[in-house]
């Protein structure tokens, strides 16, 4: 499999585009800085909400517990799923005893890392998803490539062709608000017709056995709110303790996503409608393995903001599908490494250590240092190359003998001035491609210290 | 083993430090003026709202709102409100929410509102179909003007959610911030995606509980 | 008068020797009595933050090794500061040689502000500044309020670069971000590092930027070295050079020339 800067750098040649991605995702990053700029407290929000995400995710079992108890006495069915398969079993099984043969789907990053969709299709379901930008990737066969803004990489000139395809909208068109009204057309035949609604959960109230999902468009709420049948899927990391808690979370998640003061509907589901049945799917898929890392656990306190997509410099370059991960960017550079190391192994490589994610991220994981953390564990269990590795030992080597070292430089040094610029810009210098080297002086710094102490 | 059972095992195996629950109880934002703030936020979501003395402010000036008079259908839970006949849609007489899909206007009580960032809390005690809040073309929330929260701190305890887990009543309950919205073609924010297409909140000085 | 061991990063000992000078030479004008220990090679970053732990560790026993008879270890890098306080934990058991060492290693801009509490820098430099925040100085050592965090603004090294006389800063359209160095990441991720830093400079074109500093050659050396391949190079300088008195007539490297090194 391609590594992550072979397909980045497919991105990067087409210079237009790149750019053009770059600046939708730092408008986004702009406006997330505006609005939390506008509250004095929100260190302390982020402090607080990281607490809270910590102190659950180390009292999982117990609030899962608990959670299922109260759920239970509100009416709701809860299954437990260990990996993405019993998950789509769990589900399947769930539609066919209630014959469902439409579905329309509210984004869940779940369910796309599960590979929901094609499970149910191949058993003869209709399946939509109903989030704007997630319709538009599904009518392009594509994958999201952002956990909140799936269809950030496709221009509206595209979208236009896709629509007009599929929605028999105008050739040519592509105003999004003309697009956006012919979704809205077109998705309510589906929310009509559809059988049964699946959707995410953004969090699980251990307290109260209830969930919240949000969503700008209210798809998830037409979705449920129709068909009798609802199933939500939820990661057991979604868990907090209480509604009180929820006031954090509604805070920070839509603040931190797009840079509004909240989702436009935030909806908490306590049991099902009247009349209607309701389905909660707790999914492990690995979670309960990264619990156990002192490293890399505050990675499940992680509310699928999107935040470090869009402020990190390699994502707005590179784009989602670069990373091949179904959660890309910076959280997905370690959620992805976790589940298949060898698959993901270029991931925490594809970063150059800023340290901007760590910073925008609303419950602090401290996103930059665990994807150090995992260039470790990735040489540790022998995943990187000799290429990578063998010069790090070498050098390891020489900087242990200063002589050596000081040898060395001077002998390199040398080498830059004298030798003629085709043989050093040769095509293995990959530095040397757009960029100068450092013009070699002749006396290195050590050099000239000691005729500075003896003239 | 059932899966519960290995997960709820796989979790426990690993001895892990604990980490306590945080103090709640902090500076939280507040207003000089929360009902100004609710109505910038309000604006900046993309809906619309001021306040009224009394219900019959409502009708009169619902009548100003676009597409208004033209509707069809109008399906109102705020007693109160003036509603042609011919127009009026009953909830309760609907047995099934996908015959609410031609309502243009729904106008609903709201039980409070958050000025911090322009959020009404609704919830499904007071309608038999939740869907009415969603599958409208445009939606009017009616709010007491005392009713406004300065944060979201000062709202959940509003919600119910704290003392009984909506074991008792409403199943659901939402807070909701403007009209329905998208940006998801290249970040140009459209309003009206799923569900309403536009939001008009009244805050009314002089109504019963 | 404290007793300082200079730290001066690999790179800056065989490239950019004038950046080492401009170090020792504020110092001493600060009063410090400045030594730099010629066995020191190099902090063990390159190693560490390509995950080969066991090639970094040797480097960072020597570097507690070496420096173990100063008061204080300077050096004029965010990015190796960095690396020694926040990562050597990270490596290393701990021991109180390790906690010494982290305690009493400091950038040089961090070191003037917070440990010399240095308000007068004297010196004219009468030019339009495009300060370049390196990361690891900025989110690592917090050597300033970064962009992403609320809170009271502060710049350790913009508060030192104010006090000369005639100096102006230039308006950055998106002002710390990343120049796409990253160590190995500038040649394993070539096309999005290039990418980076060439917005990056772009920005300080827009921005009226005549000379580009930063607390971190190894950014600089990246960003000049896209600079020198555009039509209009700006001049580009280590902030100790600035802060030491040098002036930006033909750039850094012209003034290596003068000092008889090339």
């Amino acid at each position: 499999m391609a590594g992550h800067a072979t397909l980045a750098k497919d991105f990067v040649a087409n210079d237009e585009r790149a750019h053009w991605h770059d600046k939708a995702l730092w408008f986004v990053r702009h406006k997330r800085d505006n609005i939390s700029h506008s509250l004095p407290e929100w260190e302390t929000l982020r402090e607080t909400a990281s607490q809270v995400k910590l102190h659950t995710i180390t009292h999982l079992a117990k609030y899962l517990e608990e959670f299922e108890a109260n759920a239970k006495k509100l009416g709701v069915h809860v299954h437990w799923a260990s990996n993405a398969a019993e998950h789509n079993e769990i589900v399947l099984r769930i539609l066919q005893q209630h014959n469902v043969k439409r579905v329309v789907k509210s984004k869940s990053m779940l369910t796309e890392e599960c590979h929901l969709n094609p499970h149910l299709e191949a058993a003869g379901m209709e399946v939509v998803d109903t989030d704007l930008g997630e319709r538009i990737v599904q009518l392009q066969k594509e994958a999201p490539s952002h956990i909140v803004l799936p269809a950030i990489h496709i221009k509206k000139e595209e979208v236009g062709e896709v629509f007009h395809q599929f929605l028999d909208t105008e050739k040519g068109a592509s105003d999004p608000g003309y697009l956006t009204e012919a979704a809205r057309q077109h998705l309510r035949e589906n929310f009509l017709a559809a059988d049964a609604g699946i959707t995410g959960v953004n969090f699980g109230i251990a307290a109260t056995g209830g969930f919240v999902v949000c969503t700008n468009e209210g798809n998830a709420d037409l979705g449920t709110a129709l068909p009798n049948l609802h199933i939500a899927c939820m990661g057991i990391e979604k868990l907090i303790p209480a509604p009180e808690h929820l006031s954090l979370f509604t805070r920070l998640l839509a603040r931190s996503a797009t840079g509004q003061p909240i989702t436009t509907y935030t909806s908490h589901f306590h049991g099902p409608k009247p009349g209607g049945e309701m389905h909660i799917v707790l999914v492990d898929n690995g979670r309960s393995n990264i619990l156990g890392s002192d490293e890399f656990r505050s990675s499940l306190s992680c509310i699928r903001c999107g935040a470090c997509m869009n402020t990190c410099p390699v994502y707005r370059r590179s784009g989602g599908h670069s990373y091949q991960s179904t959660v890309p960017g910076p959280i997905g550079s370690i959620l992805g490494p976790a589940s298949d190391p060898a698959k993901h192994s270029s991931l925490p490589f594809a970063c150059s250590l800023c340290g901007s994610c760590t910073d925008v991220c609303p419950v602090k994981i401290d996103l930059h240092h665990q994807l150090l953390t995992w260039r470790r564990e990735i040489y540790v269990r022998g995943l990187l190359p000799l290429s990578k590795t063998f010069p790090m030992k070498v050098m390891s080597k020489v900087f242990q003998h200063p002589g050596l070292y000081a040898f060395g430089g001077g002998i390199a040094r040398k080498a830059l001035r004298v030798m003629p610029r085709w043989m050093i810009y040769n095509p293995l210098n990959s530095w040397g491609r757009k960029r100068e080297l450092p013009e070699a002086p002749k006396e290195s710094f050590r050099d000239l210290y000691k005729k500075r102490k003896r003239p | 083993m059932s899966s519960r059972d290995t997960i709820l095992k796989s979790i426990n195996r690993h001895l892990v430090p604990a980490v306590p629950l945080p103090d709640m109880n902090q500076d939280w934002i507040k207003f000089d003026n929360p009902t100004e703030q609710f109505l910038t936020m309000l604006s900046a979501v993309g809906g619309r709202g001021e306040v009224v003395a009394s219900l019959e402010d409502v009708s009169r000036k619902l009548h100003e709102e676009p597409h208004y008079d033209d509707a069809q259908q109008i399906c109102s839970l705020v007693s109160g409100i003036d509603i042609a006949s011919d127009k009026r849609i009953d909830l309760d007489a609907i047995d099934d929410p996908h015959d609410l899909k031609d309502v243009d206007f729904a106008i609903v009580p709201g039980e409070f509102a958050v000025a911090e960032n322009g959020a009404i809390w609704v919830t499904d005690a007071v309608v038999r179909h939740k869907a009415l809040y969603f599958i409208a073309q445009h939606v009017v929330i009616v709010v007491k003007a005392s009713e406004i929260l300065h944060n979201m701190h000062e709202a959940y305890p509003r919600t119910g959610l704290e003392t009984d887990g909506f074991q008792q009543a409403p199943h659901f309950g939402v807070f909701i911030s403007g009209p329905s919205k998208t940006a998801d073609i290249e970040q140009s924010l459209v309003i009206g995606a799923h569900g309403a297409r536009s939001l008009r909140v009244f805050l009314v000085e002089e109504m019963q509980n | 008068m404290p007793r300082i061991g200079l730290f001066i990063p690999c790179y800056i000992d065989q490239f950019y020797p004038d950046v080492g000078l401009a170090t020792l030479e504020v110092l001493e004008r600060y009063g410090c009595e400045v030594e730099f220990p010629e066995a020191q090679t190099c902090c063990g970053q390159p190693m560490a933050n390509t995950g080969c732990v066991d090639a970094a560790v040797p480097l960072a026993e020597r570097m507690i090794e070496i420096f173990a008879p100063y008061e204080y270890v300077v050096a004029p890098s965010g990015s190796c500061v960095a690396m020694v306080r926040e990562h050597y934990s990270d490596m290393l058991p701990l021991s109180n040689a390790l906690q010494e060492f982290q305690a009493k290693t400091f950038e040089l801009c961090e070191f003037l502000t917070d440990v010399l509490k240095i308000e007068h820098v004297e010196g004219q430099f009468p030019y339009k500044v495009g300060l370049h925040q390196s990361c690891h100085g900025l989110r690592e050592l917090r050597l300033a309020r970064s962009s992403e965090t609320v809170g009271e603004e502060f710049n350790k090294a913009r508060q030192l670069l104010e006090q000369m006389k005639g100096i102006t800063f230039a308006d950055l359209n998106r002002k710390d971000e990343c120049c796409g160095f990253g160590g190995t990441f500038a040649v394993q991720e070539e096309a999005v590092s290039c990418m980076m830093g060439l917005d990056r400079l772009a920005d300080h074109y827009e921005s009226g930027t005549e000379v580009l500093t930063a607390g971190d050659m190894s950014c600089l050396m990246h960003l000049d070295g896209l600079n020198r391949r555009q039509p209009k190079p700006v001049a580009v300088m280590h902030i100790a050079q600035i802060l030491a008195g040098r002036q930006p007539e033909g750039s850094v490297r012209v003034n290596a020339t003068e000092g008889g090194i090339a």
